[in-house]
């Protein structure tokens, strides 16, 4: 598929898809507004399209609206066109768009865990679609399934189909989802962000077997995804989209070298930001210093295993690793939330109490958070000026004018204009802003260390950016020292001075940011390194080539 | 075939063909239904179950009309903000509305509004309705027109303390429990299981037959059955505010817990208590009714609903629907109170899933 | 299987537990009169000889704890002690009347069960419809009814105007199985009247809840057909909450009795429930309570011990 050259130019293709000024309504409450503003899409079989744009761009919308399919709540508007293989999908009947589903036009879902139905054998949702199409007898259809999984390189391929969903890994139930939309060899599937709930080492076996099996079939495919790596490595042609409309499309080769519109040239450039690494200063106690800590929720395993790392005054040390390495327990036993089972936390060489509750209030202001999601991080129903304000008030008594003011130069400080935004409320904000505000308010309790949690991995790669360049910004001017937890290897570069990577709660490997992206290293840093989707549409190709498809992934050894 | 089915058919007929030229397929079907269901109750029922129809038609579409009506009053009156969201409530909330505020009325003005006294013996017993008494006599004599109006002081008056009572207990310790944690919320969520086990009437008979039936005790009684259920679902709405990182944020800051309820969660847990409080009202109010009816709620010679009925269910036996009215009386406030929580409820989940 | 035995049998301890925990409280809550049960009885104008006379021949004077071992024990074998206004063994009074009240709901419950769980679904699959919000407003309404307006207004059209049953349903020595469904048919209507609108409201969230699971699309962008949907991917999930809707409005039918049976004058366990407070006879009513509550207990724990049966994660552990 990343072969380009494989679809000869000149070549008469087939069109199997063809969407005409798509409108898709979405119902409110009151009124219908529009979700998707009139898009064409040409597909060709065999061809691979990749759908990429921010959450809320419509890709999944489009990609249901394929299978002529509106969920509920939405509807297709008249005059929109979806033209399957010569059979048009919005004027047909319910039944007949039915016996193109499953059959002729599959789909992939995102959460594979939630859309298997949890009463039922893995195989005996796979063979339902043959049986119901009367395509196969049930026994050559579960020993067709069983041929699947091989391909699909699903570990025991003859029993994992005899499981129910709850009882495989989610990696593993992606690839039978994906085989189970291969059983009827359809000429079309609609994978709808398929990777996006998996950590990166898992993605690339998911990837690689997914690229696989749709160049055996030579199936036509939509592939929806927010990450532009992915789609580099899964698609011949990117088709980009903002909020309901089309951007622009052209071939992956193309799009990645020469993009056209702004916007689609600013989500290839923000990789760039890089600033300078910091070096540890000579014989200097460290501003918090993690020293051999054990932790567990209650009755549960350890999740932290003896770990130990420090954090100088005015550095970044970047904690990364993939969900479940305990890089946010970490962060919750330093800020108290969870007090260690053993070990300690010291603040400028003295210990901190274990519990949050047991510290000062001086305590509590030196460290302070900035969370993920902006959304949840503030509160709904408070006023922009009493989110930033409060912590100014509660530790430096600041009232009346001195209060507003404080918060006026909080707000310039995050690049907001004041006046604009003193009185409103969060839901109103973007993302981006959302966030800055997020990092006022952490900045109000003029605090010496802030622990930034997945602060941009909800954003858009631009306004990402912006936030990094601003953090960065901050850290000069009132010499902060940040505990950067990621799961993005490029965030690490742009920012980071020191590396902490962690694994199943045990810090694997750590050490300034050039040595840890210079090999040799540790092969846990080395697979998470590696696994990481790169923009060139090679990438993927040539690391299994490196490999060899039995070494990614959950197989790999460690 | 008398002019009334004539008329009746007519009009159905007519109606439909309008519906249908207009292109209003709803309002078709319906009205085109209707017209052949009334000819089979026609040939079966005769004239009499069409003027059933009719007159149930009419007083549908009075109350549809009523609602309509004070919906846009509501609109006019109401600041712009909630005029807005009150523009997308059903006629069925709007009714609701109405009614709820028709009853507020009678309740708050009962000595102006009621033309005899409470307890003001005026006639013999069960005498007839007439120009003096709009519902005749009770038991006793007494106007049942003016004991329904103070009826509405009193029983909707011990059914709403008792259900703030339940509500300040519940939704306290809710909050409490879910901001504080650990074995207290433990030990509150295991209480609240037990009390829960016991049936509500259940327990309120054996609190009564202990304590005997005075008010104090009745909005005690259903207080402590009551809160639980309040207990359970603040602490649940207040549990989904709890895992937010912006309490988090709060709790590090080292803000105390009463800071915590009163800015950080109260205000985001406003709309489904509201509803909740609506909720409980309707099973307070069933509750204090049926004990009332049972002669174990407000005694005589207070006007009450619940013993209302029970005092004239003889009445019954003779065909007459006296004792269904005070019945009636608290069936259309349940509804009421039940459709506009029902538009609240819709409203907030509506909301959640943007 | 071990997960799902250990599974219940904590919800059976647990259940025991609270049972445990309630007859303490009915028991004890007597203990907090003002006075004590002798003088309740015998009323203010009571002499000492009298009261200390009911006092040693109630058993008052031994410690609380001790009377309610013996009351717990008495409980287990069926014997409540003796009513303190007719002197009549509380077992005799109730047994009778307990079957009746069991009758009455067992009727309703067979009608409405089947009846409210059919329309439920079919509402559910209907959502949005005139239907739909037909059938909302009229479940809201039965809701908001109290037992004896539903009660009253049947005795009124079916058995006064329309003369087709009796208003009163005296149950007296033999009875044919028709004459008794007759007699009790109306009784049974109102509660299933109240049920079957709370059933099916239950029912119709629980579906609604399950039909908009990620796993039902898949179904349906596998081209499953609608009825196969349900059939195959639905009903297999709904089970709990069908049985958990089920155990519910059983409990529900306990507390309903009560009023239906003094709105029909059935001789039921409500009944003497009832008089037994007015008369404040509190042998009778601790042993009423008591019999509500651990029915009550019973149906909830045959509810979560379905539910966890139910269950294909539990059923299929790793």
């Amino acid at each position: 598929m990343t072969d380009t050259s494989a679809i000869a130019p000149g070549l008469k293709k087939q069109v199997l898809l063809e969407i005409k000024d798509l409108k898709i309504e979405g119902y409110t409450g009151e009124t219908w507004v529009p979700i998707i503003k009139g898009v064409d899409l040409t597909l060709h079989r065999g061809e691979v399209m990749g759908l990429i744009g921010e959450s809320g761009a419509g890709k999944s919308t489009i990609g249901a609206a394929a299978m002529g399919y509106a969920r509920d709540g939405t509807r297709i508007v008249e005059g929109s066109s979806i033209e399957f293989d010569g059979i048009e999908l919005t004027t047909s009947t319910e039944a007949d768009k039915r016996a193109l589903r499953g059959s002729r036009i599959a789909y992939v879902a995102q959460s594979a865990a939630a859309s298997f139905n949890p009463a039922h054998k893995l195989i005996d949702q796979h063979t339902e679609a043959p049986l119901q199409y009367r395509i196969q007898k049930r026994v050559e259809a579960q020993e067709d399934a069983i041929q699947l999984y091989e391909r699909l390189r699903l570990p025991n391929p003859e029993e994992i189909g005899f499981r129910y969903p709850h009882q495989v890994s989610g990696g593993q139930l992606q690839r039978a989802m994906t085989a189970m939309a291969m059983s009827c060899r359809p000429d079309l599937i609609i994978f709808d962000e398929p990777t996006t709930a998996l950590d990166v080492t898992t993605q690339i076996e998911v990837l690689a077997a997914i690229r696989d099996i749709v160049d055996q079939f030579n199936t036509a495919a939509i592939y929806i995804t927010h990450d532009l790596a992915v789609v580099a490595q899964m698609a011949d042609t990117i088709k980009v989209l903002l909020k309901g409309e089309e951007v622009e499309e052209a071939p992956t080769e193309e799009m990645l070298k020469s993009p056209k519109e702004d916007y689609t040239k600013s989500l290839w450039a923000v990789r760039s930001f890089e600033r300078p690494q910091k070096e540890r200063p000579k014989n200097a106690t460290p501003l918090i210093s993690v020293q051999n800590v054990d932790a567990s929720y209650t009755g549960g395993a350890k999740v932290l295993d003896d770990v130990s790392f420090d954090i100088h005054e005015g550095m970044t040390v970047a904690v990364v690793g993939e969900s479940g390495s305990g890089k946010s327990t970490t962060a919750r036993v330093i800020t108290g939330l969870l007090p260690p089972s053993n070990g300690q936390v010291l603040f400028k060489g003295e210990p901190l109490p274990p519990k949050y509750t047991d510290r000062t209030k001086d305590q509590l202001r030196q460290a302070q958070m900035i969370y993920q999601m902006a959304d949840t991080a503030l509160n709904p129903k408070v006023r922009i000026s009493e989110i930033i304000g409060r912590p100014a008030q509660f530790y430096s008594g600041l009232k009346g004018t001195a209060l507003k003011s404080r918060v006026d130069e909080l707000l310039d400080l995050i690049e907001l204009e004041p006046s604009k935004y003193y009185d409103r409320f969060p839901p109103e904000l973007s993302g981006g802003q959302k966030q800055r505000i997020g990092i006022a308010r952490a900045l109000a309790a003029e605090p010496s260390f802030i622990i930034c949690d997945e602060v941009t991995s909800a954003l858009d790669q631009l306004v990402a950016e912006g936030i990094l360049k601003l953090l960065d910004r901050l850290q000069k001017e009132l010499n902060l020292a940040y505990m950067f937890i990621t799961h993005d290897l490029a965030t690490v570069r742009a920012i980071a001075d020191e590396v902490v990577v962690m694994q199943h709660g045990k810090v694997v490997e750590q050490g300034p940011k050039t040595e840890m992206f210079t090999p040799p290293h540790h092969p846990y840093t080395d697979l998470l390194l590696s696994s990481v989707p790169e923009m060139d549409p090679n990438w993927l190709t040539t690391l299994l080539e490196e490999r060899g498809v039995d070494n990614v992934g959950e197989s790999a050894n460690v | 075939m008398g002019l009334f089915v004539i008329l009746y058919f007519a009009f159905l007929i007519i109606a439909s063909c309008l519906a249908a030229f207009y292109e209003k397929r709803g309002v078709f079907m319906m009205l085109f239904s209707l017209t052949l269901v009334s000819f089979i109750l026609g040939i079966v029922g005769g004239a009499g179950a069409l003027r059933f129809i009719a007159i149930a038609a009419a007083v549908l579409a009075f109350a549809a009309g009523i609602s309509y009506a004070f919906k846009e009053f509501l609109v006019i009156i109401a600041p712009r903000n909630t005029s807005k969201e009150l523009k997308t409530a059903p006629l069925t909330a709007a009714f609701g509305m109405f009614v709820i505020f028709t009853y507020a009325i009678a309740g708050i003005f009962a000595p102006w509004i009621a033309p005899h006294g409470e307890s003001e013996v005026i006639s013999s017993a069960f005498a007839p309705a007439d120009a003096n008494m709009l519902l005749g006599a009770d038991q006793l004599g007494r106007d049942m027109f003016s004991r329904i109006i103070y009826g509405a002081r009193n029983t909707v008056g011990l059914a709403l303390l008792a259900t703030l009572a339940a509500f300040l207990m519940g939704a306290l310790a809710g909050l409490l429990a879910a901001v504080k944690g650990g074995w207290f919320d433990q030990f509150m969520g295991r209480f609240a299981d037990v009390i829960m086990s016991i049936p509500s009437l259940i327990f309120a008979l054996l609190m009564l037959s202990i304590f005997g039936p005075q008010i104090g005790v009745i909005i005690v009684a259903v207080a402590i059955i009551y809160a639980p259920r309040v207990f359970r679902l603040t602490r649940a709405v207040a549990g989904n505010v709890v895992v937010m990182d912006y309490i988090e944020a709060a709790k590090l800051r080292g803000e105390g817990d009463w800071y915590l309820i009163r800015k950080e969660i109260l205000p985001n847990s406003t709309a489904p208590l509201v509803a909740e409080f609506g909720l409980e009202f309707c099973f307070v109010f069933l509750l204090v009714a049926g004990l009332s009816f049972l002669g174990l709620g407000i005694q005589p010679p207070t006007a009450d609903w619940g013993s209302m009925v029970r005092e004239n269910a003889t009445l019954i036996s003779f065909g007459d629907i006296t004792p269904l009215i005070p019945a009636a009386a608290i069936a259309l406030l349940t509804v009421a109170v039940n459709f506009v929580v029902d538009w609240m409820l819709w409203r907030s989940s509506g909301l959640k899933e943007q | 299987m071990g997960d799902i035995a250990s599974l219940i049998l904590k919800r059976l301890g647990l259940g025991l537990i609270t049972l445990l925990i309630i007859s303490i409280i009915i028991f004890f809550m007597v203990e907090l009169l003002p006075g004590d049960i002798a003088q309740a009885v015998l009323g203010q104008g009571a002499t000492e000889e009298n009261l200390a006379a009911l006092r040693e021949q109630m058993g008052l004077n031994d410690p609380a704890i001790l009377r309610y071992f013996q009351w717990l024990g008495g409980a287990l074998t069926g014997d409540f002690g003796e009513s303190v206004v007719t002197g009549e063994r509380v077992s005799a009074v109730i047994s009778d009347r307990f079957v009746n009240t069991l009758f009455l709901a067992a009727y309703a419950a067979v009608i409405a069960v089947p009846f409210a769980i059919t329309l439920g679904v079919i509402v559910a699959l209907l959502r949005n419809t005139l239907f739909d919000r037909v059938a909302n407003v009229l479940t809201l309404t039965s809701i908001s009814s109290p037992e004896f307006f539903l009660g009253y207004i049947l005795i009124l059209y079916l058995a006064v105007k329309a003369q087709m049953f009796p208003a009163i349903a005296s149950l007296s020595g033999d009875l044919s199985l028709g004459e008794l469904l007759n007699r009790t048919f109306l009784p049974a209507l109102t509660l299933v009247l109240v049920v079957t609108a709370h059933m099916m409201r239950m029912t119709r969230a629980a579906i609604i809840n399950l039909l908009a699971s990620p796993y039902i699309e898949m179904a349906r962008l596998k081209g499953t057909p609608p009825w196969k949907v349900i059939v195959r991917h639905a009903l297999p999930n709904a089970w709990a909450p069908i049985i958990n809707v089920v155990a519910l409005n059983l409990a529900y039918l306990i507390t309903g009795v009560v009023l239906v049976e003094v709105v029909f004058v059935y001789p039921g366990i409500g009944q003497s429930l009832v008089d037994a407070v007015s008369k404040r006879d509190f042998p009778v009513v601790q042993a009423c309570c008591l019999i509500f509550a651990a029915t009550f207990i019973l149906l909830n724990l045959a509810a979560d011990v379905g539910a966890i049966l139910t269950n294909p994660r539990l059923r299929h552990p790793k």
